[in-house]
């Protein structure tokens, strides 16, 4: 860093420099964290971080917009999310984060962590952050933000934005394909009749659910209702996931 | 009532002064898509909407008619595109030429032929529904999209459409532990690669400012850079995550394991998809915006080849399953593409697109039959079992018979006319050593499909109930010797040496085959009844469903039409390619 720091203050403004630098430490430290931290919370909430110093670096590059969507969409909805889907699993959950599933993986992978630093450095050599606004990418023209954003939208990634909407709609058909229960290879009779599932149902987590769900007697035969409801997705997302709740590990304590 | 003209005023008056032109949207270039999409919504509806269920037939009905549609609709704008040149619609953000509308066809022709191979599996297995027709609609048109796809950005996008149902897809049938993990290995692995893939795109937009393929190439025809780290930073990781999409080598290591897990339809879907769409995005990235970088990324692409060829052919070999023996066949068959990219040339890039169209029939044709083979419960896939089915069903191995040296690139198949193009333009581009491992990779290759073709015409051994592996082993690899003893030096000269190792190595498994086939129907008769080697599930017959009979008959007929008389694809691929 030696010999681009004097160009980094040489060509930036002290406040700029200053920015960069903070936000940046913001960023490293809360994505080491997300990687370092045993307790998954903990890691969540280091990415939390990791995102504001990001959403530092937007205002710092003139996007406000983009700052305020980066705090609104990735730290208030997304890391929420992980910490619902963290909770879910039950946050006392011990990972054994110290087995070597592979011999020697560790010491592969950080000689190839190093390489690849290596070769940034590399490739960047004497390209240290001058805060010179690029030539080729900046944003130009009058207007604010937003309207510079929408009208991209809108005209050059319009194409790309309604591609957009069938990602959405194949999210939400992936989704309920692999949230519902299993269907029967045969179709049975007998086993608990209420499609809706009590609450005790074991888990049924990946086939082993189908198993689970015919020994307790009081099992909603989801597979069933599969059956009759046809396996036509939608109706039956509240089969699965209705049944797949369980209290006991739903309530963190 | 509110006419037209009023509505396009309050949008202007929305808009403002200075309001936005919005792009001119030229509906029949994107009509494949959206008959694609279109169908796909209309079946989700009619699905939620239809009191009773409603069968399978049903929904492959449908989507072979919207495979069928989009089909015609992309021959309309191949007309348009030969007579008209080619053009770029909705600001610039769709490239239409004859190089995306071969995908556009190509794709259409797998919609039309994966659901006819998925009816009977989906009906054995009790996994019926609009599901699978939906995601493989869906997929389709991400395929389409990153054939067409004239910016970064929709080109991530469209990777995505075209990823994620395929993840969803290997974990389709969710009673099977082996399946959800090989959606949740596809689907991790998978995002980390269009993380990678993501990134290479900012820096890319970084170095040259522009998402846009076109601005790309003409912004670096302008100017030099004085210090490209930046842009060949980008590029590499651009090629980071389409090599994961193709699963070139390495990059390759999801491949075998998912498309072991995943429903024997899905993987042959999955298979010739996301090889049509991975290649397509990335032979016109590279070719048509970074030919400028060509010198850098060329001995990449060099590298890459060669270790596909050789780690996907020698792979295969000692595999016992069958879906990873044709997953590492793949990627063998990756690296043989990867050999037009390679050469960079107009010919190279012809070749490519040949094969991928071929290979599409011959993945998709050889799942199809593993599924049958595999039987109830879809996890029989051990090679054994492919013992002496010649017996028990003569149609279905004849067919796996024509499609598996058509992948070893036997003439008068389709196989031999790929191989031999993308050789051809290796050699044009004095790519020697190349060719050279190419090859040899081919050899080695002839000998993992041979021996599955003697196994099934080998009903001779003395099997009591049940065959051990043991048993299987030592027979298959000296009953193959001779093909790979006499393939392999062949596989050391040039271009012509290729026709000599297909036709040497198939002549011998002709001759065995014949004269095995005697031996057993002469030793079989008394003793044996027909099926006695099948442990466990019985296999599906080839009857039990006119639509797989179709379907594979699509495939089988293509192989040996084309290999017959490749002129029309041949034709296609080249013209495709100088309208680019």
């Amino acid at each position: 860093m030696t010999p681009g720091a004097p160009a980094l203050l040489a060509s930036a403004t002290i406040p700029d420099a200053l920015t960069f630098a903070v936000a940046a430490v913001i960023c490293v430290v809360g994505a080491l964290g997300v990687v370092l931290m045993r307790n998954p919370v903990h890691a969540a909430l280091s990415l939390v971080m990791t995102l504001f110093g990001i959403a530092v670096l937007f205002v710092e590059e003139d996007a406000q917009f983009l700052a305020a969507i980066q705090v609104i969409v990735y730290t208030g909805a997304i890391v929420v999310l992980f910490l619902f889907v963290i909770m879910l699993l039950g946050v006392d959950r011990r990972e054994r984060v110290t087995a070597d599933v592979f011999r020697g993986q560790r010491v592969v992978a950080l000689g190839l962590g190093l390489m690849v630093l290596a070769e940034v450095v590399l490739l960047a050599r004497t390209r240290w952050v001058t805060g010179a606004r690029s030539a080729t990418g900046a944003l130009e023209g009058p207007g604010t933000n937003v309207a510079k954003l929408g009208r991209a939208v809108f005209t050059a990634y319009l194409v790309p934005f309604e591609v957009t909407s069938a990602l959405l709609v194949l999210a939400v058909v992936g989704a309920v394909v692999l949230a519902r229960r299993p269907a029967r290879t045969e179709p049975r009779r007998g086993a608990g009749a209420s499609p809706g599932g009590e609450p005790g149902t074991p888990s049924g987590e990946g086939p082993a659910g189908d198993q689970a769900s015919q020994e307790v007697p009081h099992a909603g035969d989801a597979g069933g209702a599969g059956r009759r409801g046809g396996g036509d997705g939608a109706d039956q997302v509240g089969d699965g996931g209705g049944a797949r709740l369980e209290p006991e590990e739903v309530v963190p304590r | 009532m509110i006419g037209l003209e009023s509505l396009r005023g309050l949008q202007g008056a929305l808009l403002g002064a200075g309001g936005i032109v919005l792009p001119h949207i030229d509906y029949t270039a994107i009509l494949p898509e959206l008959i694609l999409l279109g169908g796909m919504l209309l079946l989700l509806v009619v699905a939620a909407l239809s009191p009773r269920r409603l069968a399978t037939e049903f929904y492959a009905t449908a989507t072979v008619g919207i495979g069928i549609a989009s089909l015609v609709a992309s021959l309309v704008l191949w007309k348009d595109v030969v007579s008209h040149g080619p053009f770029t619609a909705v600001a610039k953000s769709l490239d239409i030429d004859g190089f995306a509308v071969l995908f556009l066809v190509l794709v259409s022709c797998v919609l039309i032929v994966a659901p006819m191979l998925a009816v009977g599996y989906l009906r054995r297995e009790g996994i019926e529904g609009c599901e699978y027709y939906v995601l493989a609609l869906i997929s389709g048109s991400g395929a389409m999209f990153m054939a067409s796809a004239n910016d970064l950005v929709l080109v991530f996008l469209a990777l995505e459409v075209l990823s994620l149902p395929l993840y969803v897809l290997a974990g389709f049938d969710r009673r099977r532990a082996a399946s959800s993990e090989a959606a949740i290995k596809y689907f991790v692995l998978g995002a980390f690669s269009s993380a990678i893939f993501v990134y290479g795109i900012a820096l890319t937009y970084g170095a040259t400012g522009s998402t846009n393929l076109g601005q790309i190439a003409a912004f670096l025809a302008r100017n030099v850079l004085t210090s490209n780290g930046v842009l060949l930073g980008g590029v590499a990781l651009l090629l980071c995550g389409f090599a994961f999409k193709i699963a070139a080598v390495p990059f390759h290591m999801w491949s075998p394991d998912v498309y072991q897990g995943a429903p024997t339809p899905a993987t042959g879907f999955m298979a010739a998809l996301a090889k049509a769409g991975g290649f397509a995005a990335l032979l016109r990235v590279f070719v048509t915006s970074f030919p400028t970088l060509r010198s850098s990324w060329q001995p990449v692409i060099w590298v890459v080849a060669i270790l596909t060829l050789v780690l996907g052919a020698s792979f295969a070999v000692v595999q016992r399953d069958i879906k990873r023996m044709l997953a590492y066949s793949s990627i063998n068959h990756a690296g043989f593409i990867l050999l037009g990219l390679q050469a960079a040339t107009a010919q190279g890039v012809a070749a490519s697109l040949y094969y991928l169209f071929i290979y599409a029939f011959l993945v998709l044709g050889s799942f199809a039959v593993v599924t049958l083979v595999a039987g109830r419960g879809d996890d029989q896939h051990d090679l054994s079992r492919y013992r002496g089915l010649a017996r028990r069903q003569p149609v279905l191995a004849g067919s796996f018979t024509v499609l598996l040296i058509a992948q070893a690139g036997a003439p008068f198949t389709t196989g031999f006319f790929s191989k031999l193009y993308v050789l051809q333009a290796a050699v044009a581009a004095h790519s020697y050593a190349l060719a050279a491992v190419a090859m040899g990779s081919a050899a080695i290759a002839t000998f993992f499909y041979l021996r599955v073709v003697f196994l099934m015409y080998s009903g001779s051994a003395p099997v009591e109930a049940g065959v051990s592996p043991e048993l299987v082993e030592p027979g298959a690899a000296s009953l193959a010797a001779p093909a790979l003893a006499m393939a392999a030096p062949s596989g050391q000269a040039l271009a012509s040496g290729l026709v000599a190792a297909g036709g040497a190595g198939v002549e011998p498994a002709w001759a065995k085959r014949s004269g095995g086939g005697s031996g057993a129907s002469g030793e079989g008769d008394g003793a044996e009844p027909p099926g006695e080697a099948t442990t466990g599930v019985p296999e599906t017959p080839l009857s039990s469903s006119p639509w797989t009979v179709a379907g594979l008959g699509i495939c089988v007929g293509a192989t040996v039409l084309f290999g017959i008389w490749p002129e029309p694809i041949i034709e296609f691929a080249r013209l495709a390619t100088t309208i680019f």
